[in-house]
């Protein structure tokens, strides 16, 4: 048997990139591809001109704004001057160091893991880093992508490196075919909720299986998107024709014959027909329905047509933690989660806030209008998917509907921006985590669900199956 | 740089699992371009909802320096103001069940040990402090054990970061640049890095 075909994804990346064996056991691994933004960087640019260093790989760093950004006027001087203040030290970081910038006037400016995609920027067998736990999302191209911390930032900028322990391998196969209604987000909803928010822990997660295989990129985004919280250091799925027809003519791609080469090493990096894992683990996909959060962590989630975990019935490791949550989200064990009241919808963020998102969200809202006293958002994850939306006439399916179409930004997953909940506000998201106060008020619930469910709740004012809508 | 071989001090008793980097430190306080100040602001949304009855507004808890906490403490955002914060409040380890892996790397970035030990040596750990809060602990890395008055117990730590605070080479990138033109040479052997040229 040919080595390759004993060796999974991650076993080969890691080879390539292991520069040497740190003293402390840890691996040096080069970084192909670093991705920064407004928060987590200018701390880390600090650091670097106090050690007198300079940026060792300017052209391998790619910079954009998300987290601050406003989605209603983006003129400067931004209203918030600490946002404003924020922005400003990232244009003059990049500016000083030769690292390309994708401002607001750029036209690709938009969720640091919406761009990286969109722009060919993130390709298979690249090992990722950014100051973003959710950099994990660029593994649905067979790259290996870490969330990092700031001081690990500067390290990049510095070395290109990291120092790193290699992950152990779980793969998780997602068997059968997904029923209407039924999208990339309630399978890794599923996934979180089998295994566990700490489940991951130690591990990186492959995914695959038919439904996996079945996915576009897009939604192989949304699934590695959430690995984080599964407790994964990060996720990724094989690289196969879904993944080459993507990268067909992105602006970073490789072009005509260079093309060719890189497919063909993209296609080599895939696991092997043999590969050894640490861990396997199997989810039927036939069996999932839409899925919803109710409680204050992406792993407590129930069905649509189920009802809420009952505490007494529950083992007693885990009564503590529903009655943690329960106190907060104030909902009432036993009853069914379809029907719970909303009082905002936000649809976007980089875990589905991409163009086959919106147009999921679209077939919802051209239904009917949005309840009266509801609040709905659509935040576009990037200038290209507004472009292209706006270019389909999804911004006036919206608009029509009652949602207000904003400008792309981070927005309302974790309200650095002016969009916030307000006291203790209901919120049906998109976006990647209930946890307390995550919204941006410390008090505000968010109920988890995918683009196309966030819809059809905007249009009932209540947690609805979209499966009776579409 | 400062080998971290020993964190001597008092305990802090902060319970329940997934507390995520989200309740360390608001989003709305990392709107900032330095860390300077985010001590303040650990914690206060669980404070505030607490009314003073939150472990980090607990008198007999002040100047501790060992944050003993739950099962996958910090998990969520990768934001490195939530270790930056807990460490400008004067903490210099964690004892936990479990921790989140990004969490447990930016502590490591900072000379902050981040170590675990079982449910039952926990639930006694946190009693014991909570009863006591002025005894000493000590947390030895270089045996693997923490001390309080009731004895020693064994507690657990990823080899790498172990090594890396004893070693006294938690702040990475002076280790990284002794590598030297290695860099360049991985680098230059990887296709991409040459967009895939003949």
């Amino acid at each position: 048997m040919p080595p390759d075909a004993t060796r999974n994804l991650l076993d080969k990346v890691w080879d390539a990139h292991a520069v040497r064996e740190l003293p402390s056991g840890q691996t040096q691994l080069f970084i192909g591809l670093h991705l920064i933004h407004e928060v987590t960087s200018p701390q880390a640019f600090a650091m670097l001109r106090e050690m007198e260093l300079p940026v060792r790989f300017p052209e391998r760093t790619f910079a954009t704004v998300d987290h601050i950004i406003p989605t209603r006027s983006q003129k400067r001087p931004l209203a918030d001057e600490l946002a404003e203040q924020m922005l400003q030290a990232l244009e003059r970081n990049t500016a000083d160091s030769g690292i390309t910038f994708f401002g607001p006037s750029s036209g690709h400016q938009g969720v640091v893991h919406v761009i990286g995609p969109e722009l060919g920027l993130t390709q298979p067998g690249m090992t990722i880093a950014c100051g973003d736990s959710h950099t994990s999302t660029h593994g649905a191209f067979g790259s290996m992508a870490f969330g990092i911390g700031t001081s690990q930032v500067r390290d990049v900028l510095a070395t290109q490196c990291l120092a790193m322990a290699r992950p152990r391998v779980r793969r998780i196969d997602v068997t059968g075919k997904l029923a209407g209604g039924v999208y990339a987000k309630d399978v890794i909803l599923a996934i979180i909720r089998q295994l566990g928010v700490e489940g991951g822990v130690g591990f990186a997660y492959e995914y695959a299986g038919p439904v996996i295989d079945a996915m576009t990129i897009e939604e192989r985004l949304t699934v590695c998107n959430m690995s984080i919280e599964g407790g994964a250091r990060c996720g990724y799925v094989n690289p196969d024709a879904v993944t080459v027809d993507y990268l067909r003519g992105r602006p970073y791609s490789p072009r005509g014959a260079a093309f060719d080469r890189a497919a063909k090493y993209w296609l080599s990096l895939a696991s092997g027909p043999a590969a050894s894992y640490d861990d396997r683990v199997e989810l039927d996909g036939n069996a999932l329905a839409p899925s919803v959060t109710w409680g204050i962590n992406p792993g407590q989630s129930v069905g649509v047509d189920e009802r809420l975990p009952v505490p007494s019935a529950v083992p007693d490791g885990e009564r503590a933690a529903l009655e943690e949550a329960y106190a907060f989200m104030q909902l009432e064990p036993g009853t069914p989660i379809a029907g719970t009241k909303v009082d905002v919808t936000f649809i976007g963020s980089c875990t589905n806030g991409r163009i086959s998102d919106l147009r999921e969200a679209a077939r919802v809202a051209r239904t009917g209008k949005v309840a009266s006293g509801v609040k709905a958002l659509v935040v576009p994850g990037s200038q290209e998917v507004a472009k292209q939306a706006e270019e389909e006439g999804l911004d006036e399916v919206f608009r029509a509907a009652g949602f207000e179409w904003r400008k792309p930004g981070c927005s309302m997953c974790l309200a650095m921006n002016p969009d916030k909940l307000v006291g203790p506000q209901i919120c049906a998201s998109s976006s990647n985590r209930n946890f307390k106060g995550r919204q941006g008020s410390p008090t505000g619930r968010t109920l988890l669900m995918s683009p196309a469910m966030v819809a059809a709740a905007a249009l009932a004012g209540a947690v609805t199956d979209v499966r009776e809508v579409l | 740089m400062e080998k971290i071989e020993r964190v001597i001090g008092t305990g802090c008793v902060l319970r329940g699992d997934n507390i995520d980097t989200d309740r360390i430190i608001p989003a709305r306080y990392l709107r900032c371009i330095s860390f300077d100040g985010l001590g303040e602001n650990a914690f206060e949304d669980d404070r505030i909802q607490a009314k003073g009855d939150h472990p980090l507004d607990d008198q007999r808890f002040d100047g501790a320096s060992l944050l003993i906490v739950d099962h996958n403490f910090g998990s969520g955002s990768s934001r490195e103001h939530a270790p930056q914060a807990l460490m400008r409040r004067g903490f210099r380890a964690f004892v936990g069940g479990s921790f989140a892996e990004i969490f447990a790397g930016n502590c490591t970035s900072l000379g902050l040990p981040c170590v675990t030990l079982g449910d039952a040596e926990r639930a006694r750990l946190m009693d014991d402090v909570n009863l006591d809060p002025t005894q000493e602990l000590v947390l030895d890395l270089e045996a693997r054990t923490l001390s309080s008055r009731r004895g020693t117990v064994s507690v657990e730590i990823p080899d790498g970061m172990r090594q890396t605070l004893l070693g006294g080479s938690w702040n990475a990138t002076a280790v990284l640049l002794e590598a030297g033109k290695d860099i360049e040479r991985t680098a230059s052997e990887l296709p991409y890095m040459s967009g895939f040229a003949e």
